[in-house]
């Protein structure tokens, strides 16, 4: 399989939210490459014929009844928010000023 | 006088229902020596010496007014920091969590308070618990009481080393890869990783859903199955949990005993790479079980030699979606929020101020590896990978009551040897990966020092899912035989701190 360039790094580092310096991308580049390189071996041996297995529990819709419960006041599940306005998580702008 | 940081879990919590000790003596000795040798070793992120004492003080009370014990009310415990607590700072080793305070409680939490269980703070850890060393943690490094310039191991390096250092006799660690077993390996300790699903993971910060797994270490094999049955147990706030009872443990660690056994060496644990006094001791232990009364077999596992390449992606692939969580935007650090940037850029900016290296990196591998495209070859091929070893431990347990190996392949290295190298760091969990990916339990406990160093070596012992007991009767029958052998605890020969 081939490896990953600088440029593809900087793709990932987007699709995953992380605003790296280019300093970073440079060093991640080489060990990112070696890893993938080494984790490769997994394709030797994964044939056709071998059903994957994603959880070692073999669980499928594990339910509860629907019946209300206690749970975090609102105050409580804002207590850890970097900021607050009216009972609500303040956040900045999602759409643009358009 | 006793020293009462010396004791066992078993020991003290006996003293303290008997009226010879009271929690406040045990919890007050303990956090004295948490304040003597802490800032040296670098166990603890936060002690809760408060929090601690009212709970001294009111198993003191209870029992004052006969109110019956539990087994470990009143004895003291280091929680990993991955667990909430609510009330007290929960950080995972990460920046990007650094002063959060929990609105919760964690299961585990919840059971050890149940449990009068003196929580005294929070362990350091690789951050999110991704590494084999406690480098990678925000808050510097934790030094192995053994050689303070050596890694305690990792991720559970502060839970190890308050054992180690008698700063705590219980300690609760997870287990994703090998982070409570390494971890007692280097440092002379107990430590069990449970079934999956046997100890609840709601309220344990999620870093790979599906191999995750909460545990107990202690320094004794006995105080481990006391702390395993008082956090074990279904728990319907988790839904992979399961729903049968906990092994009896306790019972099996009262009762070590290996007569007509059957005990499989992996023989893919051995060869290059294995330090020779780690594998001197090894076969040592494995000659010990045999003049215990058990029968030696070698079993092979040919797919456990892709087991790390298929764990370094489908951890970095969970961890990818699981840490998406922190966005900036509900808890945790916000970074960059000046009125002119998106939230998206917030986001961005804040998880490049608030991850590690060993983060960003496998953030980065399981984005590229669940990529369309990629997805196939990469973590596809990795998923039937984790099949074919799960198939290989059902073989061997046609025939094998437990599986024996080194827990890992060398004693502590050097602080600083392995922190930019992550193949290098990802080689020290070589043989605890397979049972996280097939889910089954594995305790690791001290089989010697090597020779060539003077550190302590880990004896791996694997049962299948929900035979956890297995671990505990073999795991007593070696203790047992080595303390004799020794005259001693390992733990008596490590340095004085």
């Amino acid at each position: 399989m081939p490896g990953i360039t600088r440029e593809e790094v900087a793709h990932l580092a987007k699709l995953a939210r992380l605003e790296l310096k280019d300093e970073e991308l440079d060093h991640f580049a080489g060990q990112l490459d070696d890893i993938i390189g080494a984790v490769a071996a997994v394709s030797d041996v994964a044939t056709e014929d071998v059903p994957p297995t994603s959880h070692p529990l073999p669980l499928t819709n594990v339910m509860r009844p629907d019946e209300v419960r206690p749970s975090l006041t609102p105050e409580q599940a804002l207590s850890g928010a970097p900021a607050q306005e009216q009972q609500r998580f303040k956040v900045p702008q999602i759409l643009g000023e358009e | 006088m006793t020293d009462l940081t010396k004791l066992t879990a078993a020991r003290t919590a006996e003293r303290i229902a008997s009226g010879e000790t009271s929690a406040v003596e045990v919890a007050e000795a303990h956090l004295a020596r948490v304040e003597a040798v802490d800032e040296k070793v670098h166990a603890f992120l936060h002690v809760d010496r408060e929090g601690a004492l009212e709970t001294a003080r009111r198993v003191d009370a209870k029992r004052a007014a006969g109110e019956k014990l539990g087994p470990l009310a009143g004895v003291p415990l280091a929680l990993k920091d991955i667990f909430t607590t609510e009330g007290v700072p929960t950080t995972v080793g990460s920046r990007i969590l650094e002063g959060w305070v929990p609105p919760y409680d964690a299961t585990v939490t919840r059971r050890l308070k149940d449990a009068d269980v003196v929580i005294l703070g929070k362990t350091n850890m690789d951050e999110f618990a991704m590494g084999s060393s406690t480098e990678n943690s925000a808050y510097g490094p934790t030094g192995n009481p053994w050689d303070l310039t050596r890694i305690p191991g990792g991720s559970g390096g502060g839970s190890s080393a308050a054992l180690a250092s008698f700063q705590a006799p219980l300690a609760i660690g997870t287990d994703t890869g090998g982070s409570i077993r390494q971890p007692a390996a280097v440092t002379g300790t107990v430590g069990v990783k449970p079934t999956y699903g046997g100890v609840s993971r709601y309220g344990m910060v999620a870093f790979s859903s599906s191999l995750d797994q909460g545990g107990p270490c202690a320094r004794t094999v006995l105080d481990a199955a006391l702390l395993h049955e008082a956090i074990a147990g279904h728990d319907p706030l988790d839904s992979t949990s399961v729903d049968a009872p906990v092994p009896a443990v306790v019972e099996a660690a009262r009762n070590g005993d290996v007569r007509g056994m059957r005990v499989g060496v992996v023989t893919e644990f051995s060869g290059e790479g294995y330090q020779d006094g780690v594998m001197r001791r090894f076969t040592e232990s494995v000659e010990l079980l045999r003049e215990l009364g058990a029968e030696i077999v070698e079993i092979s596992c040919p797919s456990f030699t892709k087991a790390l390449a298929a764990y370094y992606l489908i951890a970095p692939s969970e961890c990818s979606s699981n840490l998406a969580r922190f966005d900036a935007m509900r808890y945790g650090l916000r970074v960059g929020d000046d009125g002119t940037r998106s939230a998206e850029d917030v986001t961005a900016l804040t998880r490049e101020a608030g991850f590690g290296p060993e983060v960003k990196r496998r953030i980065m591998l399981g984005t590229y590896a669940l990529s369309s495209g990629y997805y196939d070859a990469y973590y596809g091929s990795a998923q039937k990978v984790r099949t074919l070893i799960t198939r290989d431990f059902q073989r061997a347990f046609e025939s094998v009551d437990v599986l024996v190996s080194p827990t890992t392949p060398t004693t502590a290295f050097p602080i600083g040897e392995r922190a930019d190298d992550p193949m290098a760091m990802y080689l020290a969990d070589l043989c605890t990966i397979p049972s996280n990916l097939a889910g089954n339990a594995a305790m690791s406990l001290p089989c010697g020092l090597a020779p060539e160093d003077g550190l302590p070596v880990g004896l791996q012992i694997i049962a299948p899912a929900m035979a956890d007991d297995r671990l505990y009767r073999v795991g007593a029958a070696v203790e047992a035989a080595f303390h004799t052998r020794w005259g001693h605890p390992l733990l008596e020969e490590a340095p004085v701190l």
